[in-house]
């Protein structure tokens, strides 16, 4: 793992000083409220529905035991005992008192962490695959990468004030589990023909009211040239990227409108003219500098291990639990052994992604005595240990289920993602988060969630797509009309290296029918599936949308309450929406999505 | 109108003298007092004068318009060697960022210099803009 040498200690102990020094100039008057609102943005502070949120970066996910003991201090101490992982890799605290601020960046930089532009119209913190230096299927170790554009977009000062907020994953395994096609940059590790390490440098992507997927800008970039690069594209975007409507903003509207061809030829002469230039500040990425980070994330000691052990066979055998989680939970690790454990931080009916401060320190304390003293923050909202012995298996589980964390549900219909929606978000048209405890309260037979499967709800509570629903096998969008909330689904999501912008499948739903129709894509799916094996998402494209609309929305329905109780209608063939539902559709069209 | 440089604030009568990009192009005076340019100006037209220009000045229509930092860096990209002046809106928190895009100087209104004076600007003059980096 990185560790602060005496630069970065330096920087956050200043970014801290300058952020007092801008809470008292804000009181003096000395800055504007208008001037003081993005200093505060960049330092992690939002002003949200009923109180100021801060919101930590966690670079890449990555965070050691010590870390996760200060973050449950710190919820202890200056929140309400709680925090709450994000699909950013972040952590936010929902309820700090501004005068305490400082002093919480203080306890962050403690332990080498910081708030530093997770929020505001900059480079926002660097993502990537949380199972990085552990995958059985990676190429090369994303987090180098990830904690070098770290430290070079950290206080950058030419792209402190860009259009728009600027987001950048990093992957290293051919199965993309960073969601690079959804960044405004993502960066897939590659071979050229040569065998020589570089990028895949992917541009445009991202979720929000105009979902858009990466376009490949650069097939390959050699490694020693990514800073270089990276800044001719930042500098394009500064430059000519739209500034007279916030939501057209984003780089992705400025490779739409004004083509790839024509953003990448103007990336490509700022980046000669930037490898001409004698001694520019970005050009310098030595190779004794990429050394020097690389040897931080140096595998760990690992045993030598044979891959199974009886004792863990054993405990399969015996414990129905167990093996239901082992099942979910688990996944290959590169090293004989070893095994990635994934824990849910998705207890049925809880609000996803919030952990107590007790979670916390018995999270830091597993990872202590059984994963290396190493834990990953996923953009699924759950936390990895990444590092696991097999044969500890059995007392990692026991561990877990004594801090209410063993709930078997990884990828699973109840491991839903949610953005915080109506109860916490001033930008929420709906709630979010109480749809995915309703939801995860009606699937909560483990059976039943087995037998369904692989299957991803997202939820979000406005168009601004933070809870990712575009990319969900189900997406659930919040929708307020006239004074009520109205549920928008959307179908054949896809986050992975298949990336597919979810199809809108019809008119909303009330709240309360939410589930209700929820259910009848569930039985639609099992009802079409060839068998176990294949998932919704292969159904879904396999038979396309028709068959699971017409379970949406079927003739007898008409889109509106389907009454609570009783069996659920099953799937029906292909009835065309009806008269009502055709009206409903009609007025929702203001919602439409840009999908251009 | 105060200029703020690295060791603080020098009051200089000459912001008349600046010349727009338009009345130099079309041969209406001599840029050696000074030019003001737009921050949405390509710059690659200033290159052939970049000898004769006494002084570029950026306009900063508002400080959360952060065109001119990379306006800056792309004039030294292509040469410019002379003094470079971001004009306008910029806040004493910017300006550690100014300097390490290549400007040499701000110019603010007397309004900002008044909310924001001198010692705002000289606490963060010597404060790198980008610590990160210095390791490099
Ligand atoms: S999607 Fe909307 S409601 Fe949800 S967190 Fe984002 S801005 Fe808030």
């Amino acid at each position: 793992m990185y560790r602060y040498d005496e630069f970065d200690d330096r920087f956050v102990r200043e970014r801290v000083a300058s952020f007092r020094s801008q809470v008292e100039r804000r009181l003096s008057g000395a800055l504007t409220e208008d001037e003081f609102k993005p200093l505060r943005l960049q330092n992690g502070l939002y002003l949200q529905l009923h109180a100021y949120m801060l919101r930590v970066a966690i670079p890449y996910g990555t965070l050691n035991s010590p870390q996760m003991l200060q973050l449950a201090m710190i919820a202890e101490r200056w929140d309400k005992g709680y925090g709450h992982f994000t699909t950013r890799q972040n952590i936010q605290f929902n309820w700090p008192k501004l005068q305490d601020v400082p002093a919480i960046l203080e306890a962050l930089a403690d332990v080498g962490m910081h708030a530093i532009q997770t929020s505001g119209n900059c480079i926002r913190n660097v993502t990537a695959d949380h199972f990085a230096g552990a995958a059985a299927d990676e190429i090369e170790d994303p987090r180098p990468t990830a904690e070098i554009l770290r430290q070079w977009s950290s206080g950058h000062p030419e792209f402190a004030f860009l259009p728009r907020k600027f987001k950048i994953a990093v992957t290293g395994s051919p199965n993309d589990r960073a969601v690079t096609k959804a960044h405004d940059i993502g960066l897939r590790m590659v071979r050229n023909a040569a065998g020589e390490p570089g990028y895949e440098v992917i541009v445009g992507g991202g979720l929000g009211r105009t979902p858009m997927i990466g376009k490949v800008i650069r097939e390959f970039l050699p490694k020693a040239d990514l800073l270089a690069y990276l800044e001719s594209v930042l500098r394009v975007y500064n430059l000519y990227g739209r500034r007279d409507n916030k939501y057209k903003a984003r780089i992705k509207i400025l490779v739409h409108e004004s083509k790839l061809e024509t953003i990448r030829a103007e990336v490509e002469a700022e980046f000669e003219r930037l490898m001409a230039e004698e001694a520019g500040p970005t050009r310098a990425l030595s190779a004794a500098e990429v050394a020097r980070i690389e040897a931080y994330f140096a595998p760990p000691a690992f045993d030598d291990l044979p891959d199974s052990d009886a004792g863990l066979e054993a405990a399969l055998a015996a414990d129905q639990d167990f093996r239901a989680w082992v099942k979910t939970n688990i996944v290959a690790h590169r090293q004989s052994g070893y095994r990635i454990v994934t824990v849910s931080i998705k207890p049925i009916g809880k609000a996803p992604g919030d952990a107590s401060a007790d979670q916390m320190r018995a999270l830091a304390d597993i990872a202590e005595r059984y994963s290396l003293g190493e834990l990953r923050v996923s953009h699924e909202q759950n936390i990895v240990l990444p590092h696991v012995r097999a044969a500890d298996l059995p007392e990692v589980f026991a561990c877990l289920q004594k801090a209410d964390l063993a709930t078997a549900n990884i990828g699973l219909i109840t491991d839903i993602i949610a953005c915080p929606g109506m109860d916490y978000c001033a930008l929420a048209t709906a709630r979010s988060i109480p749809v995915a405890q309703d939801i995860a309260n009606h699937f909560n037979s483990p059976a039943l969630a087995a037998e369904i499967g692989k299957l991803q709800i997202k939820i979000s509570g406005c168009i601004n797509a933070c809870g990712h629903h575009h990319v969900g096998h189900i997406g659930i969008l919040g929708l307020e009309k006239g004074g009520i909330e109205s549920y928008q689904i959307t179908l054949g999501g896809d986050a992975t290296e298949t990336t597919a912008i979810g199809e809108r499948a019809g008119p909303g739903f009330a709240y309360d029918e939410v589930v209700p129709a929820v259910r009848r894509l569930v039985d639609a799916y099992l009802a079409l599936r060839t068998d176990a094996n294949e998932t919704f998402l292969q159904t879904y494209r396999r038979l396309g949308a028709a068959p699971f609309k017409a379970a949406l929305y079927p003739a007898d329905i008409g889109g509106s309450g389907s009454g609570a109780g009783g069996g659920w209608p099953k799937a029906k063939a292909g009835p065309s929406l009806s008269a009502s539902a055709q009206v409903q559709q009609a007025a929702h069209s203001q919602y439409v999505f840009y999908h251009f | 109108m105060p200029i703020v440089t690295d060791s603080g604030f020098v009051f200089a009568d000459e912001t008349d003298a600046l010349l727009s990009l338009d009345a130099m192009l079309s041969g209406g005076g001599d840029p050696a007092g000074g030019l003001e340019i737009a921050n949405d100006t390509d710059p690659r037209d200033l290159v052939p004068h970049f000898e004769a220009v006494g002084l570029i000045a950026v306009t900063f229509p508002n400080f959360a318009d952060g065109r001119g930092f990379s306006l800056a860096r792309r004039l030294r990209a292509l040469g410019y060697k002379g003094r470079l002046r971001a004009k306008g809106h910029v806040i004493s928190d910017q300006y550690p960022m100014a300097r390490a895009c290549g400007f040499d100087e701000v110019e603010i209104d007397e309004t900002l210099a008044a909310r924001q004076p001198e010692q705002h600007w000289l606490a963060v003059a010597t404060r790198s803009g980008h610590a990160l980096q210095a390791r490099a």
